[in-house]
């Protein structure tokens, strides 16, 4: 289509900054100013006295200016957090889009759709805080013979013996996870059913008088078709995933081996006062989220051309 | 459409398809309904058995049927001598160790029990409870407020609120009157707080996104295309980005604890997003409209306030509705900006859980109180929450 003509709406050259002008003021601001300050900090020393290559001791490794970001990629407690944030992308992304297009899929053939559809969305309505208080009342591990954390209750219930979900190495980090897809299923179930309601009927019943059965017509037709808003889903999923911070910090606090980046930034900077190491764990984050935010602006793109 | 009914399972070979569903959201509803259930229980319930265990008949019932009811019948009365719905005979047996012996001792020459074996230890402490449920001495209930009291005013104590006023041993920074409900530890004042910091962060940044929404919709000036497309981009800037830079900028202006912080840096993060989405909707109202405006002379100012503004009220309430929930269910920013000076309910509730300790009759009723109110909106207005959230892509 073509570009919409603005012709008739002419105006004085400034009246458009004007309207703008608040709008550019505060993002300045708030978030382009502060991105590159971030950048700046993350090569400064801790408090920012002189380059972060003063704060290398003889002997040691060190990476010059880039000595914080030693810091964000070679620490122990660091290569914890990555492993535990791509345990977290694997786990959550993967989790809750199956459990979301699952949902989806079975929710669309029956006549309570809308009210399993609002049951599954309804954590999306509530704080990850609330949602950690819940959760870890269903982790709670009794140290007494009655378990009152429903999971404990019903392992012990069959026999087995009572788990301490939060504090298990290993298992902890997906006993979070599963808070997380708790949560964002129904993110993902709403725009995957969105997107199941855009295919075509008359495919669908063509692929069946055709003799292909529900399995076939799900993976041959459906995903396929859906696959664009699939990636989108992922995508948006990931960038949370990698934000991820009130979970961890309401129910361990990053301890017994559960850490992630967004709550290592935090204590870096509010714990332990240390803006440069803070600071170069931010520009990490950001590093792995550039690519998500081109493909947003692609996609926008794309969308405009055909608007 | 009438394809679309018939898709509507009702076939027994569906079954596995309603049993499947059905299971899942048992499993999505059932933490929160454990939460829910304990909020209301009393301190020591909570602790000694599951919140599950209400559904079960009275504590005791069982046992009383299977050993007592033949003969005292269903309310205890049946027997006049023995009568264990008498509060005075009841209350003779303080623990279940002095009710085994009469168990076990003959009556009138024959065994207590006749045919029916004795009740062990815990089996007879359970009859014991239930009897004193019967009679009257037990008051205790299953459910109570006291959980939401204690939550409200930021009690701290062993026992309850309320219990504590009566006789006069509260704490000394409680008043036991309305004036506990602004107790900085309690949940009351941190409502007032959310309250106070979401309202703001969310008409602020709407306001400031309609007029640039509107410029981007329909006025033309060079740089559009490409300053919208950088709008897009910094949607997904992660927040922890721009905490550094600008709590150290605070801390020069003494904005740092302040609610004027919190509001500007949440108007500067919550702008992409708003924008993005009201000139999505703006720029879709039809064009017809606004060219007959400004052929009839309409400026820019009368065709955005009497124009783009009232027909953009769906969109305005989606991201109302959004924004508002955002704020209220942040912790970051809260901890970071706000802190202790302020505190809001999430960041109370992640003090009670990480440092305090609480136990859970306070952790559930708090958490429930957070809960309460996005929970209303999302039952009332899912329709525009749900726009909200789809409209873009991600945020913060």
């Amino acid at each position: 289509m073509a570009k919409r003509s603005y012709g008739i709406m002419r105006q004085k050259p400034l009246t458009p900054w004007l309207y703008l002008l608040p709008a550019l003021i505060v993002m300045s601001t708030f978030i382009v100013y502060p991105g590159f300050n971030t950048f700046y900090l993350s090569i400064r020393n801790n408090d920012n006295t002189g380059w972060a290559g003063t704060r290398c001791m003889a002997g040691q490794p060190c990476w010059g200016i880039f000595e914080n970001y030693r810091y964000a990629l070679t620490s122990t407690i660091m290569q914890t957090a990555f492993l535990n944030n791509l345990k977290w992308i694997v786990l959550m992304v993967s989790g809750s889009v199956a459990l979301g297009l699952l949902i989806a899929v079975l929710a669309d053939r029956v006549k309570y759709e809308s009210l399993a559809k609002s049951i599954i969305f309804l954590p999306m309505a509530i704080s990850f805080v609330g949602a950690g208080v819940i959760w870890k009342f269903v982790y709670n591990y009794g140290t007494t013979q009655v378990q009152v954390g429903l999971l404990n209750a019903i392992i012990t219930g069959l026999g087995g013996k009572p788990v301490s979900w939060l504090t298990e190495p290993n298992i902890n980090t997906i006993a979070l996870i599963v808070v997380g897809v708790w949560m964002w299923t129904g993110f993902c179930m709403t725009i995957l059913a969105a997107a199941l309601k855009g295919v075509s009927v008359e495919i669908l019943e063509a692929a069946r008088v055709d003799g292909a059965n529900e399995w076939q017509v799900f993976w041959k037709i459906m995903i396929p078709q859906i696959l664009p808003t699939i990636t989108v889903v992922v995508t948006t999923m990931i960038i949370n995933v990698l934000k991820i911070f009130d979970i961890v910090y309401v129910m361990t606090g990053g301890n017994y081996g559960t850490e992630v980046i967004a709550n290592r930034m935090y204590i870096e900077m509010y714990k332990n006062y240390d803006p440069g190491r803070a600071s170069a764990i931010a520009v990490l984050l950001i590093i792995v989220i550039i690519p998500a935010m081109i493909m947003n602006i692609r996609r926008f793109q794309k969308q405009e051309e055909t608007r | 459409m009438s394809t679309k009914k018939n898709k509507k399972a009702h076939g027994l070979k569906d079954l596995p398809i309603h049993i499947i569903l059905i299971l899942l959201c048992l499993a999505w509803l059932i933490p929160t309904l454990g939460l829910l259930v304990t909020s209301f229980r009393p301190l020591q319930d909570i602790n000694t058995s599951g919140w599950w265990t209400i559904f079960a008949k009275t504590k005791g019932y069982e046992e009383y049927q299977t050993y007592c009811a033949s003969c005292h019948g269903e309310d205890g009365s049946a027997i006049a001598e023995a009568d264990l719905s008498d509060p005075e005979l009841v209350g003779g047996y303080k623990r279940s160790l002095t009710l085994i012996p009469v168990l076990e001792s003959d009556i009138n020459g024959e065994p207590h029990m006749g045919e029916i074996s004795l009740p062990d230890e815990n089996e007879s402490a359970s009859i014991l409870s239930y009897m004193k449920r019967l009679s009257g001495i037990d008051t205790s209930t299953t459910f109570t407020l006291d959980n939401y009291i204690d939550a409200f005013t930021g009690y701290r104590g062993n026992k309850t609120y309320r219990e504590d006023c009566a006789s006069g041993t509260q704490s000394l920074d409680l008043y036991c009157d309305i004036r506990d409900l602004l107790n900085p530890r309690g949940m009351g004042r941190a409502f007032i707080n959310s309250v106070f910091v979401a309202v703001p962060c969310t008409v602020l940044p709407i306001l400031i996104a309609s007029f640039a929404a509107y410029a981007f919709s329909w006025m033309d000036f060079k740089g559009r295309q490409w300053l919208f497309a950088l709008l897009v981009g910094l949607q997904v800037v992660p927040l922890q980005m721009t905490l550094i830079p600008v709590s150290r900028l605070y801390a020069q202006l003494g904005l740092n604890g302040t609610f004027l912080g919190i509001w500007l840096f949440h108007t500067g993060f919550g702008l992409p997003y708003a924008i993005y989405l009201m000139r999505n909707f703006m720029g879709s109202l039809p064009k017809e409209v606004f060219e007959s405006a400004y052929i009839d002379g309409a400026s820019h100012w009368t065709a955005f306030r009497r124009l783009a503004i009232p027909l953009s009220v769906p969109a305005i309430a989606s991201l109302t509705i959004f924004q508002f929930l955002w704020i209220w269910n942040d912790l970051l920013v809260a901890l970071v900006f706000l802190g202790g000076k302020h505190p809001v309910l999430t960041y109370q509730i992640g003090n009670m859980v990480t440092s305090l300790g609480s136990g859970w009759q306070l952790l559930t009723a708090a958490a429930f109180i957070s809960m309460a109110l996005p929970m209303l909106v999302f039952l009332l207005l899912q329709k525009y929450f749900v726009r909200g959230m789809m409209a873009g892509s991600v945020k913060g």
